[in-house]
This record gives structure tokens, sequence and C-alpha cells, in this order.
């Protein structure tokens, strides 16, 4: 065979083997590429009771509210098929509110509430004018946080 | 105008993304024209160079020509 | 290097210089237009982007920072994608224009991919609540700004420039993994950046009152990118012949 058609061949052959080798180590290294675990990630799973991870889903509706300290605020995480109650004692992100996506960082308290150091806003990939969003919650075609 | 310079109170991040954005794309560009510039200048200077070799320099005495050395 | 060599070198550099004055003459017809396109999609993006769009019902004004950041993202897999093309044909074909045109771009791409992920933070902070994380998303677009650098560092390390464009374009081609990995990210992790809101058939997932600016600026920045890569392609070809005339008086 020609050398360009050689060259060609091994071109294709490393690169057939490199795909193939970070494949193989994205899918050994899928747990730990996780940045967050969702209510039904946690049922499945059983975690070290001191174990700090990421815990993210949707603020369920209507489980929000401050706690009798002041400071502190409690809400529950659902993935609409399982939920997690949290509490957090710091400041909200300003996106943050219910229906909307959130991602907690912290532990899992012995009692099953989630005790949160962080909390970060996670918003869907749908972006539209206010009037637009007003006109859509009228018609009640809104489709809600999703 | 002072509402569009607020951003809705995110004046500060809106800006300086668009500031620095303009900041690497005008420097990039000017980078670009700058080492295009010097490259011709030297080429010129080079070529220059090149075309005055061959005819010798100049000498005071009627010498036997230089044997040609180049490429 | 060695005499020998060195002629040599000569030899093969001198006979690739049949092939630029084409390129010369195609950048010099291209050039002016796509410099003056640059300039009128820039100016017609930034009124859209900035003024005559309405901000989001969820992220208010900080959405105005996504004509910058979406299409900054898409130059810098872009000009990898070409980077690896280049190389590519580079290494199979053994085109002369290639690796220069590689070495050419990396900078522009390493820029692009810088406003990126600073503008990445500054959109981040307010609407998210943090400047950074290590999820699928920013970590590779970070690891593919590390790739741009080590491609810039690599090529100008070596004294025999061939050898370095060789040298960097094995590793253009050993990163291009990361290029479908970035990408795919935010479907195949979880991850805080959330999934693709252009690329969806259906609904889109985008008001057509933002989807324009965005595509404008996307315009803008492409022919600023063709502009710059004709621009410094033109360079590289330049300081090949330099370096061939200062190694023929050298050798004189």
């Amino acid at each position: 065979m020609t050398r360009k058609k050689r060259r060609l061949y091994l071109l294709g052959l490393s690169l057939g083997g490199l795909a193939v080798a970070a494949a193989l180590a994205l899918i050994a290294f899928q747990d730990n590429l996780l940045f967050f675990y969702s209510p039904s990630d946690l049922q499945a799973k059983t975690l070290a009771p001191e174990q700090r991870f990421r815990l993210g889903g949707l603020v369920a509706e209507e489980s929000f509210e401050h706690l009798s300290d002041g400071i502190t605020v409690r809400f529950v995480v659902t993935d609409l098929t399982n939920t997690i109650p949290v509490v957090f004692a710091g400041i909200l992100p300003d996106l943050f509110r219910e229906g909307q996506g959130v991602v907690a960082e912290g532990r899992l308290r012995a009692d099953g509430v989630f005790e949160a150091s962080d909390v970060l806003a996670k918003h869907d990939e749908t972006y539209m004018p206010r009037e637009v969003a007003d006109a859509l919650k009228q018609s009640g075609e809104w489709r809600g946080d999703e | 105008m002072s509402d569009f310079l607020a951003m809705g109170g995110y004046a500060v991040y809106v800006w300086s993304a668009y500031a620095i954005a303009a900041l690497v794309l005008v420097v990039l560009l000017a980078m670009s024209l700058g080492a295009l510039k010097r490259r011709e200048a030297a080429l010129r200077l080079l070529e220059a160079a090149r075309e005055a070799r061959p005819r010798g320099e100049p000498t005071g005495s009627g010498s036997a020509p230089v044997p040609e050395s180049s490429r | 290097m060695a005499l020998p060599d060195r002629m040599a070198y000569l030899t093969v550099a001198m006979h690739r210089f049949a092939n630029p004055a084409r390129f010369q003459r195609i950048a010099t017809a291209i050039l002016p237009w796509s410099a003056g396109l640059t300039v009128l999609l820039l100016a017609a993006g930034l009124y859209l982007g900035l003024v005559a769009s309405p901000a989001d019902y969820q992220q208010g004004d900080t959405v105005r920072i996504m004509y910058i950041h979406v299409p900054s993202a898409w130059m810098a897999l872009f000009i990898y994608a070409n980077m690896a093309l280049a190389s590519a044909v580079g290494f199979v074909w053994r085109h002369p224009l290639a690796d220069l045109f590689c070495r050419a771009v990396a900078p522009v791409g390493a820029g692009f991919t810088a406003v990126c992920l600073i503008t990445g933070s500054l959109w981040g902070e307010p609407m998210w609540g943090t400047w950074w994380v290590w999820d699928a998303r920013l970590t590779s677009v970070l690891i593919l700004f590390f790739l741009y650098l080590g491609y810039i560092a690599l090529v100008n390390a070596f004294d025999d420039p061939v050898r370095g464009l060789k040298a960097g374009a094995i590793l253009v081609l050993v990163g291009v993994v990361n290029l479908p990995i970035i990408k795919f990210s935010v479907d195949w992790w979880n991850t805080l950046h959330q999934p693709a809101s252009v690329s969806r058939l259906g609904r889109p997932a985008l008001d057509p009152a933002m989807l324009t600016p965005l595509m404008v600026m996307a315009a803008a920045f492409m022919a600023y990118f063709v502009t710059l890569a004709l621009l410094r392609t033109r360079a590289e070809l330049l300081n090949r012949r330099i370096q061939v005339l200062q190694m023929a008086r050298g050798a004189s």
C-alpha cells in the first residue's frame, strides 16, 4: 500500500483506539463524575454517614419555610419520585425558589434530613421574555420550571 | 439610559463580560497585525540583502569576483 | 542541526513555496470582505444583544451574557476541530499549509476559550450562586483551554519548527476526544450546567427574540475568526520564508 494510505490507516486506528480508551475510562469513573445525586439515587445507594456529597433536584412546591431561629430555612428536594428534606443556614442564590432546580452540598444527617453547607440554583435551558412567560401562565399552558 | 447601564442590577456582571470579550478580541487582532507588519518588514530587509549580495561589496581595487556561496 | 540536515530542510522548505502564492492571492481577496462583515455583524449583534432584545423571565438581564458566552464556546470548539482536521491532513497528505494554519489559529482558539470560561463565571455567580464548579461541562472546557496552551507551548519548544509542528499535531489529535465529551457532558452526567438550548428539535428552548442576537453574534465571531486566521496564516508563511532566508544566509 502507498505510504499515504498507511499513514491514513495509522491515524484512523490511533484515533479509534484513543476513543475506546477514553470511553472505558469514563465508564469506569462514572460515579466520581456525577456532580450530584438525586433523591432517587440516594435511595439506591448507601453512603457512609459523614460523607459529604451534593444533592440535586427540584425545590418541592410549598415546602419552603423559615425556621424559628430566623436564619435557618427548610425545604424539600424532590425528583418527582422521591424526596429529601433539607435545612440550610446561609445565603440563597437569586434564582432559588419553589419549583426551581437546586443543588445542595452537605451531608445527610442520621434523621434523614440533609444538612446543606452550600446551595446553588440550577436553571433549565429555556429562555423567554417576561411577556411570553406571563402570557403562557395566563393561558394555562405554563409548563412550570421543568 | 441609567436603566440600560444598570442591567437590572447585574451591571457588574454583564458589562465585565462584554469588556473582557472586547479586550481579548482587540488584543488578538492587534498582536496579529503587529506580527504581520514586523515580518513583512523583516522579509523586505532579507530580500533586499539577498538582491545586493551577488553584486559583491563595493571595493576600491578591481579584484577578482568573490565566488558564489549562497545555496 | 548538522549541515547536511540543514541543506535538506532548505531544499524541502523551498519546494513548499510553490503553494503559498495561491494562498496569498485567496487571502488578499477574502480579507476585506471578512473584515467588513466582522464589523457589521458585531455592530448589529451588540445592538440586538444589549438594546433591542428583552430580558429573560427568570435570568433577567444576565441573559445578555449568553450572547458572548455561547458564541465564544462554539468558536472554541470549532477552532479546535479545525486544528484537529489540519493536523490529520498534515499528517496524512503532508500539505504544507496545514500545520502552519494549525499553529496560526491556536491562540485565537485559546482566546475564545478564555472568554467562554470568564463570561461563564460572570454569569454563574449571580445565577447559580458560584463562580466555578467542577462539573463535567466546566471541567472539560477548562481542559480544552489547557490543550490550547499546551499546544502553543509545545510547538514553540522545539528548535526545529517542523518537528515542533509534528509534536503539536499529535497533541491536538490526542486531545480531540475532549470535544464530544464537552458536547455531551450535560447529557451524560448530572451537571450544574444546563443542557443545550439550541440543538433541540421540536419545541425550541430559545425565544426568537433571543435566538436572533445569539446567531448574529455567532456569525460575527466566525467572520472575526476567518479574518484572523487569514492574517495569522499569512504571517506564518512569511515567517517560514524568513527562516529559510536566514538559514541560507547562515549557510553561505
